[in-house]
């Protein structure tokens, strides 16, 4: 069985970096998809991975990671101060973070709005779910 | 007087050499993606060794590799590197993925283990390069977390990147998406296996060094 678990921004937004990486990872290690409302920071990232490293063990292999910036590559110079706005406002409230299980997710393909995500239910059918990021 | 001019001339040469900085160059990316082969090419074309070993199989290089004073000519300069090998920066190992390769249960639990170790190194040591080299193997979608997270961590330490796409020789190989997927960051396209565009990758290197 597949389980997604949702977590609002509100969910993380006052945890510290590394209560929010332990959380999220915590919730990966259960077998769980958490589908996170908003964005890592970079350095958040890099921490998740350095944590999943000092977690593997022969039942936890790793994560599948990916983050969906929204609008990032926009250089209209207006929109860009608008978008510093918008995030100086809300934070890292936009945008969205999956992270899976390595045992279950076998590969999360990425390119700018797009993500595909292939579990490892049912080895010889990878299901396939598809999420368009709307502009 | 001799004395004195002795003590001179040795200050002017303590001067010249204590100014002239030694540049500390990170080589980062996913697994296989050719950081060792790249090393290797260098290390070959200036001082005629290899850095380290290569295989097919992924995180072969499991340890932080340093080559020191490494003194590289591009177009009438001369400068000089320490170059730092680390090992492939991956989200996930599976000791499993070892067993294809024919190693034993307890060697390729092992080898994970010395792969989850090298990931780690790899990051903490981000904070301490001058300048990094991206090595990307060009036939693959470049679009993941794991270049996005290296990169963003650069950018937001500050360290210059230059993006290396390695594997140009090979048909599957699309530059264009590499440098479409990261268009603020030089993208030189090379093979490091077989020398295709070293010498545009050096000119590259130079102008990172700045």
């Amino acid at each position: 069985m597949l389980t997604l678990q949702f977590i609002p921004f509100t969910e993380i937004e006052s945890l510290s970096s590394d209560e929010r990486v332990g959380k999220l990872l915590s919730i990966v290690k259960e077998n769980k998809i958490a589908l996170v409302e908003g964005t890592l920071h970079k350095e958040e990232s890099a921490a998740l991975i350095k944590k999943t490293m000092k977690s593997i063990n022969q039942d936890f292999r790793g994560i599948e990671l990916a983050v969906l910036y929204p609008e990032q590559n926009d250089d209209a110079m207006f929109k860009r101060l608008r978008l510093k706005l918008i995030n100086a406002l809300l934070g890292n409230r936009r945008g969205l973070t999956i992270i899976g299980p390595a045992s279950v997710v076998k590969e999360i393909k990425q390119d700018p709005h797009k993500i595909d995500l292939y579990t490892t239910i049912n080895e010889q059918k990878s299901r396939k779910v598809s999420k368009r990021n709307k502009k | 007087m001799l004395q004195i001019i002795k003590r001179f001339v040795n200050k002017i040469f303590r001067d010249i050499f204590s100014s002239r900085k030694i540049l500390k160059v990170g080589f980062y990316g996913p697994p296989n993606g050719g950081k060792t082969t790249l090393a290797n090419r260098i290390c070959k074309d200036w001082l005629g060794e290899e850095m380290g070993s290569v295989s097919n199989v992924a995180h072969e290089t499991r340890e932080i590799t340093i080559k020191e004073n490494v003194t590289i000519r591009s177009q009438g300069k001369e400068l000089m590197f320490n170059f730092v090998d680390t090992p492939g920066i991956a989200t996930k190992i599976d000791y499993e993925d070892f067993l294809k390769h024919g190693f034993t249960v307890r060697d390729a639990k092992e080898r994970a283990k010395e792969a989850t170790k090298g990931v780690i190194d790899s990051i903490t040591w981000l904070d301490t390069m001058d300048v990094v080299l991206v090595v990307l193997d060009s036939t693959i979608n470049p679009y993941s977390q794991v270049n996005i997270t290296i990169i963003g961590n650069l950018q937001a330490r500050k360290i210059p990147v230059l993006i290396v796409a390695n594997k140009i020789d090979l048909k599957k190989s699309d530059l264009n998406k590499i440098k479409a997927a990261f268009p603020q960051y030089d993208v030189v396209g090379i093979s490091a296996k077989h020398g295709n565009n070293i010498d545009e990758f050096y000119e590259a290197l130079f102008v990172l060094a700045g």
